[in-house]
C-alpha cells in the first residue's frame, strides 16, 4: 500500500493482477451465452418437427464434415499448445491447418445445402431446422475461421510468446466450442429417429 | 464529433451498399426486405468502424496500434468514449429521450382511448402506435437503470477503476443508435403493428416495417447481452482488496442477478426474432401451422427471455431503491444476505416461469399447475426484498428527501403490481382476466412503479455524484406527488376496466366503458405534464444548481468517497474494502480506506438523519 499512488500508477497495476482473469471469465460467459443460442435452435428442431427425417440425408457427407471438425480442434489445440512452448514453426503449421479445415469443412456444407434444396427445400419443416442450424453453426465456423486468420497474421508477425499469448488461447477456446455445438447439432439433424 | 459524423457516413454508405448488391444479386425491388436485411446488417458494420472500432480493435486486429480517442470535456459524450461514467451518463441521456418518445406514444393512445368508437387513429394505425409505445419502453425498462447506474456506479462501487472490458462498453452502447433508427424508420416501410410482443403468425405475414423491428430489437438484444457479460465479469475480477462478496453494496448484488438473467436469456428473444425473420425473408416455415409449423413455438422461445427480462427491469430497480432506502433512513440494510439470496433466487426462478403468459394460448393442460405453481414461489424472494426495504425504515431516522420519497413511494407501487400479479399467475383468474386492460395496468404498475420509479429515484440519488450539483428537493418533491397522483387516476380505472371486458390492443371498446376511459386519459395526459417538470427540474439542477460536495447524503459507499464528478480513473489510491457497506449507527464501522488518503467510511452518522447533513440548500 504504501508504493506510488498516482492513478495512472494503481490502474496499470491493477490491471496487470485481473486482465488474465477477466479474459478468460468473459469468453467463458460469452460461450455460455452462445450455448442458449443454439439450445433454442435445437429445441425448436424437436418442437417443430419432432425426431423426423427425410429419406435422403447424406450420411456420409455428415460424418465426413464432422471428422473434419474434430480433427481440427485437435490442430488448433495443437496451435496453442505450440504458442505456449514458443514453437513458431509447429504454431505456424497447425494454425494453418485448421484454417484450411474449417474452410473444407465450409465447402462441404456449401455441398450438402445444394443437396438439401433438392431433396428438402426451406419449405419443408425439416428443411427449416436443417438450414436455420447448419446456416447458424457455418456462420459460427466464419466467424472462427476469420478470427484464426488474424491470430495467425499477428502470430506469423511476432505478437505473441509463451507468457504473452491470449488471443491463441481465446480464439482456440472459441473453436473447440464451435466443434463442441456441431457435436450436438449432427446428432439432432442426423442420428436421432429416422426410419 | 468526427467519430459520430463518420460513424453515421459508413452506416449509411454500408447500407446502401448492402442493400444495392443484394439487388443486383437477386433481382426484384431494392426496397425487398432480403435487401434491407442486408443493408441493415452492412450498414450496422458500417456504423460500429466509423465509430471507433474501426480506430481500435480492427486496427489491432491487423497488428497497427490502436488510435485512442483524445477527445476531452462534453465532447467525449459524442464519441466512442471507454470510460464507464461517461458511457453511464450517454446510457442515461438517451433512455430518457427514449422514454420521453415512448410517452409522446402513450399520449396519442390514450388521446384514442378517450372516446369509443374511431378516433384520431384507425384501427391499423392504433396498432403501430401501440407498438412503438410498447417496444421503445420495454428496451427502456430493460437498459436504463443496467445501461446508465449499472455503468457508471458498479466499478466504483467495488472500488475498480473501469469495467473489465471498456472498449466492449462503448461498443454496447453505440449498438443502441442502429435500434432507435432501425425503430424509428419502421414506418418508412409499412411499420410494425404486432405489439412488442411480435406473434407470429401476424409478425410473419405483415408489412415490411416488422422487419426493421427484428433487426433492430435483436442489435438490442446483443447490446445487453454483452453489456450483462462486462458487468459480471467487472463483478467477479476487479473487486477492490476486502471487496468481499459479503460486503458488496446491494446494487452491484442487484446487477449482477440482473445480469445473469440477461445474459443467458436474451438470446432465446434473439433467437425466436431470428426465426420470424427467416420466415419472412428465407421461406422457411416456422411458424406456418399449415406447413407443419407451430406459432406456439414463438411463443414458449419468447417468453423463455421476455419472463425473465421483467427482472432485468426491476432488479435493479430492487437494488436502487434498498440503496437509497439505507442510506436515507441512516440504518443497515435489513437482512442483506436474504435480501442477496432472494435476488439470486428471483433470477433462477425466473427462467421456468414463462408459460404462465401462455395459459390461454391452447398448449397442453398439464403445464398450468407447475408454471403457476413456479410463478408463485416468486412471490417468496420478493417478500423478502419487501420486507427488507420495510424493515430497514422501521424507526430508522428518515431523511425525507425526493430520493426517499420516490423510494417510498415505489414499494407502494411494486405492491400493488406485485399483489395484482397473483391473479394472473392463477390459471383459473388468468382465464378470464387475459389480454384484458387489468394486464395492461399490472404491468404499469410493476414495470413504472417498479421499474421507472426506482429509475428516478436512482436519478435523484445520484444526481448530485453525477453532475457535481444539487437538485431542487422541494421541485422534486412536488414532480415526485405529481407523478404518483397522475399514476394512480391513470391506471387505478384500467383495473376495472379490465374487469369489465375492455380488450388490450383494440382501439375501440364497449360503449358503456367510455367514462372510466375517458377520465384515464385526462390522468394520463395529467400524468405525461409531470415529464416536462423533470426535465425542467433535471437541466436547471445541472446548470446552476448550488455545488453539491464530495457526500451531500453522507452516505458509506466508495462512489460517495471521491468527489463529485469523480476523477478519471475514480481514485487516487488503491481503495481497500475493511467493512459492511451499510454500517449506520455502529461504533467504529468504516467500509473503506485509502493509501494516502485521509481514511473514510462513516465520517459522522450523527450528523446526517437531522436534514442538515451536507451543504445542500
Amino acid at each position: 500500500m504504501a508504493m506510488t499512488t498516482t492513478p495512472e500508477a494503481v490502474h496499470s497495476r491493477a490491471e496487470a493482477t485481473y486482465r488474465p482473469a477477466a479474459n478468460r471469465l468473459g469468453l467463458w460467459l460469452f460461450l455460455a451465452s452462445e450455448t442458449f443460442l443454439f439450445s433454442a435452435f435445437i429445441s425448436s428442431r424437436f418442437v417443430v418437427s419432432g425426431t423426423d427425417q427425410p429419406e435422403h440425408l447424406n450420411q456420409g457427407l455428415a460424418l465426413l464434415l464432422t471428422l473434419l471438425l474434430l480433427w481440427s480442434s485437435i490442430s488448433a489445440f495443437r496451435a496453442e499448445a505450440a504458442m505456449a512452448h514458443d514453437n513458431r514453426r509447429l504454431f505456424h503449421r497447425e494454425m494453418l491447418t485448421t484454417i484450411v479445415l474449417g474452410a473444407l469443412f465450409l465447402v462441404g456444407v456449401g455441398v450438402e445445402f445444394n443437396e438439401a434444396l433438392t431433396d428438402f427445400p426451406a419449405n419443408t419443416i425439416y428443411g427449416s431446422s436443417f438450414f436455420m442450424l447448419i446456416g447458424l453453426h457455418a456462420f459460427h465456423v466464419l466467424t472462427g475461421i476469420l478470427a484464426l486468420g488474424v491470430v495467425w497474421n499477428l502470430g506469423r508477425l511476432g505478437h505473441y510468446g509463451s507468457d504473452n499469448h491470449w488471443p491463441v488461447e481465446g480464439v482456440v477456446k472459441y473453436w473447440h466450442f464451435v466443434d463442441l455445438m456441431w457435436v450436438a447439432i449432427y446428432p439432432t439433424l442426423y442420428l436421432f429417429g429416422g426410419s | 464529433m468526427r467519430q459520430l459524423l463518420r460513424a453515421v457516413i459508413f452506416g449509411i454508405l454500408g447500407y446502401l451498399i448492402g442493400a444495392t448488391l443484394t439487388w443486383l444479386v437477386r433481382g426484384g425491388s431494392l426496397g425487398d426486405e432480403v435487401c434491407v436485411v442486408f443493408g441493415y446488417v452492412v450498414g450496422l458494420v458500417g456504423w460500429l468502424f466509423g465509430i471507433g472500432m474501426g480506430d481500435t480493435w480492427v486496427r489491432e486486429w491487423f497488428g497497427l496500434p490502436a488510435r485512442e480517442s483524445d477527445v476531452t470535456g462534453w465532447k467525449r459524450y459524442l464519441g466512442f468514449s471507454t470510460d464507464h461514467k461517461v458511457i453511464g451518463v450517454q446510457y442515461l441521456a438517451t433512455f430518457i429521450v427514449v422514454l420521453l418518445l415512448g410517452g409522446v406514444a402513450a399520449m396519442i393512445i390514450r388521446f384514442e382511448l378517450a372516446q369509443a368508437g374511431e378516433g384520431i387513429l384507425n384501427a391499423d394505425r392504433y396498432n403501430q402506435v401501440m407498438s412503438m409505445h410498447g417496444i421503445l419502453m420495454v428496451a427502456v425498462a430493460v437498459a436504463a437503470i443496467l445501461g446508465s447506474f449499472g455503468n457508471y456506479l458498479v466499478p466504483i462501487m467495488i472500488g475498480a477503476d473501469d469495467m473489465a472490458f471498456p472498449r466492449l462498453n462503448a461498443v454496447t452502447f453505440w449498438l443502441i443508435p442502429p435500434v432507435a433508427i432501425g425503430l424509428l424508420a419502421a414506418p418508412t416501410l409499412g411499420s410494425f403493428d404486432a405489439g412488442w410482443t411480435a406473434y407470429p403468425p401476424l409478425s410473419v405475414v405483415n408489412n415490411g416495417g416488422q422487419i426493421l423491428f427484428v433487426l433492430a430489437v435483436t442489435t438490442f438484444g446483443l447490446s445487453s447481452i454483452l453489456g450483462g457479460l462486462n458487468v459480471i465479469t467487472t463483478i467477479v475480477t476487479m473487486r477492490a482488496p476486502g471487496m468481499t462478496w459479503g460486503r458488496l453494496p446491494i446494487f452491484v448484488w442487484a446487477a449482477f442477478a440482473a445480469s445473469m438473467i440477461s445474459l443467458l436469456t436474451t438470446q432465446f428473444f434473439a433467437a425466436s426474432l431470428v426465426l420470424i425473420a427467416m420466415d419472412r425473408v428465407a421461406g422457411t416455415v416456422f411458424f406456418d401451422g399449415g406447413a407443419g409449423g407451430d406459432p406456439l413455438l414463438y411463443q414458449h422461445l419468447f417468453w423463455f427471455y421476455s419472463h425473465p427480462a421483467v427482472y432485468v427491469m426491476v432488479l435493479p430497480g430492487f437494488g436502487l431503491v434498498l440503496e437509497t432506502i439505507t442510506h436515507m433512513s441512516r440504518k443497515p440494510l435489513f437482512a442483506y444476505k436474504a435480501v442477496v439470496v432472494s435476488l439470486l433466487t428471483i433470477a433462477g426462478l425466473s427462467v421456468i416461469v414463462w408459460a404462465h403468459h401462455m395459459f390461454t394460448s391452447g398448449m397442453a393442460e398439464y403445464l398450468h399447475g407447475p408454471f403457476m405453481f413456479a410463478t408463485e414461489m416468486i412471490s417468496v424472494p420478493t417478500g423478502v426484498i419487501f420486507l427488507s426495504a420495510m424493515a430497514t425504515l422501521w424507526r430508522g431516522k428518515l431523511w425525507m428527501k425526493t430520493p426517499l420519497f420516490f423510494a417510498m413511494i415505489w414499494i407502494f407501487q411494486f405492491l400493488m403490481g406485485g399483489v395484482t400479479g397473483i391473479f394472473l399467475a392463477d390459471v383459473v383468474t388468468d382465464v378470464s382476466l387475459h389480454d384484458s386492460y387489468f394486464v395492461v395496468a399490472h404491468f404499469h404498475y410493476t414495470i413504472m412503479g417498479g421499474m421507472i420509479f426506482a429509475f428516478l429515484t436512482g436519478i435523484f440519488f445520484w444526481f448530485p455524484k453525477i453532475t457535481g450539483r444539487m437538485i431542487n428537493d422541494r421541485l422534486g418533491i412536488i414532480f415526485a406527488l405529481w407523478l404518483t397522483i397522475g399514476f394512480q387516476l391513470t391506471f387505478l380505472p384500467q383495473f376495472w376496466l379490465g374487469t369489465n371486458g375492455m380488450n388490450r390492443r383494440i382501439a375501440d371498446y364497449p360503449d358503456q366503458l367510455e367514462g372510466a376511459n375517458l377520465f384515464s386519459s385526462i390522468s394520463a395526459f395529467f400524468l405525461g405534464g409531470s415529464f416536462l417538470l423533470l426535465i425542467y427540474i433535471l437541466l436547471s439542477a445541472a446548470r446552476r444548481g448550488p455545488k453539491a460536495g464530495d457526500n451531500p447524503w453522507n452516505a458509506s459507499t466508495l462512489e460517495w468517497q471521491v468527489s463529485s464528478p469523480p476523477p478519471e480513473h475514480n481514485f487516487s489510491g488503491q481503495p481497500t474494502v475493511v467493512g459492511h457497506p451499510y454500517g449506520y449507527g455502529t461504533a467504529d464501522s468504516r467500509h473503506a480506506e485509502f493509501a494516502g488518503m485521509t481514511a473514510v467510511g462513516l465520517a459522522e452518522p450523527e450528523q446526517a438523519g437531522t436534514g442538515e447533513g451536507g451543504d445542500n440548500e
